[in-house]
């Protein structure tokens, strides 16, 4: 866990890596709303942080005050690395129109509900063979053993990439975004991955698959091939956004169903509500943060925002709006009205929501077919993570 | 009832789909249309207004007539 100064004021002088803000921010987002709805800091930069449904989503949809050229929560500080360079970030996350649209377009066929549905086979094979790993023990760590094992290997399918590689992915994942107040370790994270890539992208130019990488190599905009760096920032941005984002939902979701038995009850016994129940810990627990930049000086509701200030979005604060959800902080595994925004809003929806949504509800069906009674080993053993992605690392649970 | 989607505000999140796939299509960008001219029978009402209101674009509105 990252080490910061204490906060005192977080309406002035907030930090989104403040080990108590990572671990309960619920009381924090409560008050600022009440008293001061768009905090500000000068930790890592100048950075606003907007806690209101309409303010995080009115900012989401003005791509033009408000652009994606830098969405990392945590900036990179410090000399950046000379090579490999991805000169267009990592399209269509990184990436305002023009490029974000064409970009887009070609990665959303592959996360398409259709497509989805051929993996979900391999998912639940995947989920049952992890189950089987420690079921006997009657104790596991469900975010080591379980969450973290699952969205890796979906991806690998997907990319077209040796399944055996998973834990270095998962490494090389963790070092850009977990350990984001690490430069060395980002970097090094960041180089590892786009190395493989580059490696990657020669062999498939050669020897074509049936995969994302294939396929985009074969893409065509304006009748022209898509220029390779292009496609390595693409390829980057779906492992990078399709690994910790979903284990976290997951294991937060775990959490949740280990601390409050009455909602894994409800959902043992009455199965049918799963697809409510997805949506409601979605919400409630929504893992994702992203930035945005400032392009010009601009006034927004009473706060002088300044050209090159960084907007850190909390859709998860969003999702907790007592002005939008009735109750907010009480998880309703049957929530019948539910706007959340736990995918973002705006043209940068996320493109994986359909396949985060069937990892998370194949994860908890066959969780809770085989383990319908689980509880946490220990309140105290539990740690979490936070800053751009939040979800719970350490989450050993036992099932006597 | 009839509804329709706003093909400007519609982002693909397919909530619509997830709780009414009766009343929408999804194309292979994730964009929801309704599925024939947007009438609603009466037994799917409740289900077109819990898409209505779980849409995180305000995309979907119930029409005139």
């Amino acid at each position: 866990m990252a080490r910061t100064a204490p906060v005192n004021d977080w309406a002035t002088d907030f930090d989104v890596m403040d080990a108590g803000y990572i671990e309960d921010p619920y009381a924090i987002w409560d008050d600022l709303r009440q008293h001061c709805p768009i905090a500000h800091t000068d930790r890592r930069g100048s950075n606003w942080l907007p806690t209101r449904y309409d303010d995080v989503t009115a900012m989401a949809h003005d791509v033009e005050h408000f652009s994606s050229i830098a969405v990392a929560v945590i900036p990179l500080e410090g000399p950046e690395p000379d090579q490999p360079r991805l000169q267009y970030g990592l399209p269509p996350i990184s990436s305002d129109p023009p490029l974000h649209t064409w970009t887009r377009r070609l990665l959303l066929p592959w996360f398409s509900h259709r497509r989805v549905e051929s993996y979900e086979t391999m998912t639940r094979e995947l989920c049952v063979s992890l189950i089987d790993s420690f079921l006997d023990a009657g104790e596991a760590d469900a975010a080591a053993d379980y969450a973290q094992q699952i969205p890796v290997r979906v991806i690998a399918r997907i990319l077209g990439v040796a399944p055996e590689l998973s834990d270095t992915f998962t490494g090389w994942v963790r070092d850009v975004l977990e350990f984001a107040d690490d430069h060395d370790r980002r970097v090094h994270g960041m180089q590892s991955l786009i190395g493989y890539f580059v490696t990657e992208l020669e062999r498939r130019s050669e020897e074509p698959g049936d995969d994302l990488l294939s396929d985009l190599l074969h893409s065509e905009e304006n009748g022209q091939p898509v220029e390779k760096s292009i496609i390595l920032g693409m390829a980057g941005l779906v492992l990078i956004a399709g690994v910790d984002t979903t284990w976290s939902a997951i294991g937060s979701s775990l959490w949740h169903l280990a601390t409050h038995p009455e909602d894994r009850k409800r959902l043992v016994d009455e199965p049918e509500l799963m697809d409510l129940a997805i949506e409601e810990l979605l919400r409630a627990y929504s893992p994702v943060t992203m930035a945005r930049m400032v392009t010009e000086d601009v006034d927004y509701g009473g706060c002088p925002m300044k050209a090159g200030d960084r907007i850190l979005m909390s859709f998860p604060a969003a999702n907790r709006d007592p002005e939008v959800f009735e109750d907010p902080d009480k998880v309703v595994v049957d929530r019948a009205h539910n706007r959340h925004v736990a995918f973002g809003s705006g043209i940068h929806r996320c493109a994986g929501s359909n396949l985060a949504r069937m990892e998370l509800r194949v994860a908890l069906e066959e969780w809770l077919r085989r383990i319908p009674e689980f509880r946490l080993a220990g309140e105290d053993e539990v740690a979490w993570a936070g800053g751009q992605v939040r979800g719970p690392r350490v989450l050993p649970v036992v099932f006597p | 009832m009839k509804i329709r989607v706003d093909p400007d505000k519609c982002q693909g999140h397919s909530r619509c789909y997830g709780l009414a796939p009766e009343l929408f299509s999804i194309d292979d960008y994730s964009q929801s249309s309704v599925v024939g001219d947007g009438t609603v029978p009466p037994e799917l009402e409740e289900r077109a207004t819990l898409a209505i209101a779980n849409c995180p674009e305000f995309a979907i509105e119930e029409v005139g007539g």
